[in-house]
């Protein structure tokens, strides 16, 4: 560990604001073609809205498919942040410093992401206003024909999401006050105005500096509950309808809780690796950084396999005759058969194996496939949990049904990749992607130390 | 007579830490001076005042206004939709608890911050006497003494090993 050398704080200042005061002839290349492509799945959600609900493969009774899908998979996602940022900050592990504002932007933008499927997925967006129960002085007219289910797990899902979304936003905000104070310092004009609006009058006091690490480390204790509750009440949109076989387990909390961590810091060492490369932070993501995150993935991802190994044998143990009928449909038909092979081998096999050794998780290229190997498979994870149990959902066999996704909805799909990509890079033209402060602290807190004949780097730390 | 802000720049945490030593022995109060730094130095390091605050009282604070705002939203919400779901009470308490739980949360979140901001002393409308170095590294100590003692206190920042003496321009007279 600590293998960079230790940089003035001019030149972190330098390498680390190169994104937000310089801009490469690629950056509005890619900016076109990313937005080009979100306009694309705006133009479909469009006509799907303008068309109605048969534009997408929908249909009884698979009700829920590529949107909820993806619903669940960038909720997952945006597990990455807390993960790294908090867990991270309250271990006081050191090769957190240049992970966990990007880890943190990823979570917000994957839960805005999320948040727009449900939406989407409607059909008809404006009839949110139904689902604003928090009026309880004003309730709807039941002569109106509106009986909304305010004690739905459904209604959960919207208050957790939101507060994990403010909270989010607020913790990175706060962090990112001392660096909006070097940006105002460094700029001019109208962009100099916005930065000293957003810093604050910050100066750098210890006073300043004692409550802003003491904010990392109480906003990391109270956003850690939030975060576990996030995703066990996104599974509960599953796991509490009794009626859908493979769907009613009371595995599905932490099982999905440990599967967002794994798709989710999977996803962060992937953006760390580019922006390595496109910004060329080298001294600042390291590879002993990347090496960390492997090691940490290969426990992760065995926690995973571990719910998973336990949620397919309860679902047998029963000997329940709709959920054996269920697991044969995901285990026997093709072409479930064949995706449930690729999920396991992409999730688990494939990368676990790649993360086993030192030379690979030192390797970007490998950590690149491995961690884009997993998304992929947790992606398939939650299309294969929720589109089986429902396609087998009736008593009937004449009523069962598959479901076929509509170019539609692998447009929308496909473009909330690219909105997410478009966020991060304009957030990273704006504002610093790596803590500049902490790298500072981190550099700082440097040193090494002469044990016998060898000399072994170490850092300082308190408590 | 009024106070007049002095900032003295380093280049060396140690030689900022003897600054403020001088400072002390030169009596002036450790309230009128303080460091100016771009990354958070361990806590004692240029041997300044320790630092109270009151924000662990913000998340309880905030904690017990969300979950009164969640009981109560919740209830209310159940009372004002009298729909008896399959056979259970109106007044439901495990929809009742999550979301509760969420309010509780988020409230102590937002009271967090308001803490953090309100206990940094911020926003500060006006900045002060401030230099750009700083976030580039460099160590300000900030003194405010009065405006007789101002060449004592420049001389003794420049002692302590000060790289640069920086004086607020004196504001214009008014006509």
């Amino acid at each position: 560990m600590q293998e960079g050398r230790v940089l003035p704080a001019k030149e972190i200042n330098r390498d680390l604001l190169r994104s937000i005061l310089t801009t490469p002839n690629w950056y509005w290349v890619t900016v076109a073609v990313m937005a080009i492509i979100v306009l694309g799945a705006m133009s479909a959600a469009g006509l799907m809205i303008n068309r109605g609900m048969g534009m997408t493969g929908l249909n009884r009774p698979v009700m829920w498919g590529f949107f909820i899908v993806n619903f669940v998979f960038w909720i997952g996602i945006s597990h990455a942040g807390v993960m790294l940022s908090a867990i991270l900050r309250l271990s006081k592990a050191e090769w957190r410093r240049p992970a966990t504002r990007a880890a943190e932007v990823l979570t917000v933008f994957s839960l805005m992401t999320a948040v727009m499927m449900p939406l989407i997925h409607t059909g008809r967006p404006w009839r949110l206003v139904y689902w604003v129960y928090t009026l309880p002085f004003v309730p709807y007219d039941f002569a109106r024909g509106i009986w909304p289910n305010i004690r739905s797990p459904l209604v959960w899902d919207p208050s957790a999401i939101f507060t994990y979304l403010t909270s989010s936003i607020l913790f990175v905000m706060v962090a990112l006050i001392p660096d909006m104070a070097v940006l105002r310092d460094r700029t001019t004009g109208i962009r100099h105005q916005a930065y000293a609006l957003m810093a604050m009058g910050w100066q750098g006091t210890p006073r300043q500096w004692k409550l802003q690490i003491i904010s990392g480390i109480l906003l990391s204790a109270l956003i850690l509950p939030v975060f576990v509750s996030v995703h066990s009440i996104v599974s509960w949109d599953f796991g509490m309808a009794v009626a859908v076989k493979s769907w009613h387990s009371t595995i599905f909390a932490p099982y999905f809780v440990v599967g967002a961590v794994h798709s989710g810091v999977s996803a962060v060492v992937f953006v760390m690796i580019l922006l390595r490369w496109i910004y060329g932070w080298e001294n600042y993501i390291r590879h002993e950084h990347i090496d960390a995150l492997g090691r940490l993935l290969i426990v992760v991802a065995t926690g995973w396999f571990y719910f998973f190994v336990m949620e397919v044998i309860f679902g047998f143990y029963g000997r329940e005759a709709d959920e054996i009928a269920v697991r044969e449909f995901q285990f026997t038909q093709p072409p479930w058969n064949l995706w449930f092979i690729f999920f396991t081998g992409l999730t688990y096999f494939l990368p676990v194996s790649l993360w086993l050794f030192k030379w690979t998780r030192r390797n970007l290229w490998i950590m690149s496939i491995a961690c884009i190997s997993v998304n992929i498979g947790m992606w398939l994870e939650r299309f294969l949990i929720i589109v089986p149990g429902l396609a087998q959902k009736q008593m009937f066999t004449f009523t069962w049904y598959t479901y076929a996704p509509s170019a539609v909805e692998i447009t929308i799909i496909g473009g909330t990749f690219a909105m997410v990509t478009l966020l991060m890079l304009l957030f990273s033209k704006v504002l610093p992607l790596i803590p500049l402060y902490d790298i500072k602290e981190g550099d700082m807190l440097k040193t090494e130390i002469k044990i016998g004949r060898a000399t072994v780097p170490a850092v300082f730390r308190e408590d | 007579m009024a106070k007049r802000p002095i900032l003295g720049l380093f280049e060396d945490a140690n030689y900022a830490a003897e600054a403020g030593d001088a400072l002390q022995e030169a009596d002036v109060s450790q309230d009128d001076y303080d460091f100016l730094t771009d990354a958070p130095y361990p806590e004692g390091a240029f041997g300044e005042r320790e630092e109270r605050h009151h924000l662990y009282w913000f998340p309880f604070v905030g904690a017990l206004v969300g979950l009164t705002a969640g009981i109560l939203m919740t209830s209310m919400t159940q009372l004002a939709y009298p729909l008896v779901q399959g056979g259970k009470p109106i007044l439901s308490l495990p929809p009742m608890a999550v979301i509760t739980y969420e309010s509780t949360m988020l409230s102590a979140i937002i009271f967090t911050i308001l803490g953090i901001i309100f206990e940094s002393r911020l926003p500060r409308p006006k900045m002060g006497l401030y230099d750009t170095r700083i976030t580039e590294g460099y160590i300000g100590v900030l003194v405010n003494v009065e405006e007789d003692q101002l060449p004592k206190v420049s001389a003794l920042l420049t002692q302590a090993g000060a790289v640069d003496v920086v004086l607020e321009n004196p504001e214009p007279a008014a006509a």
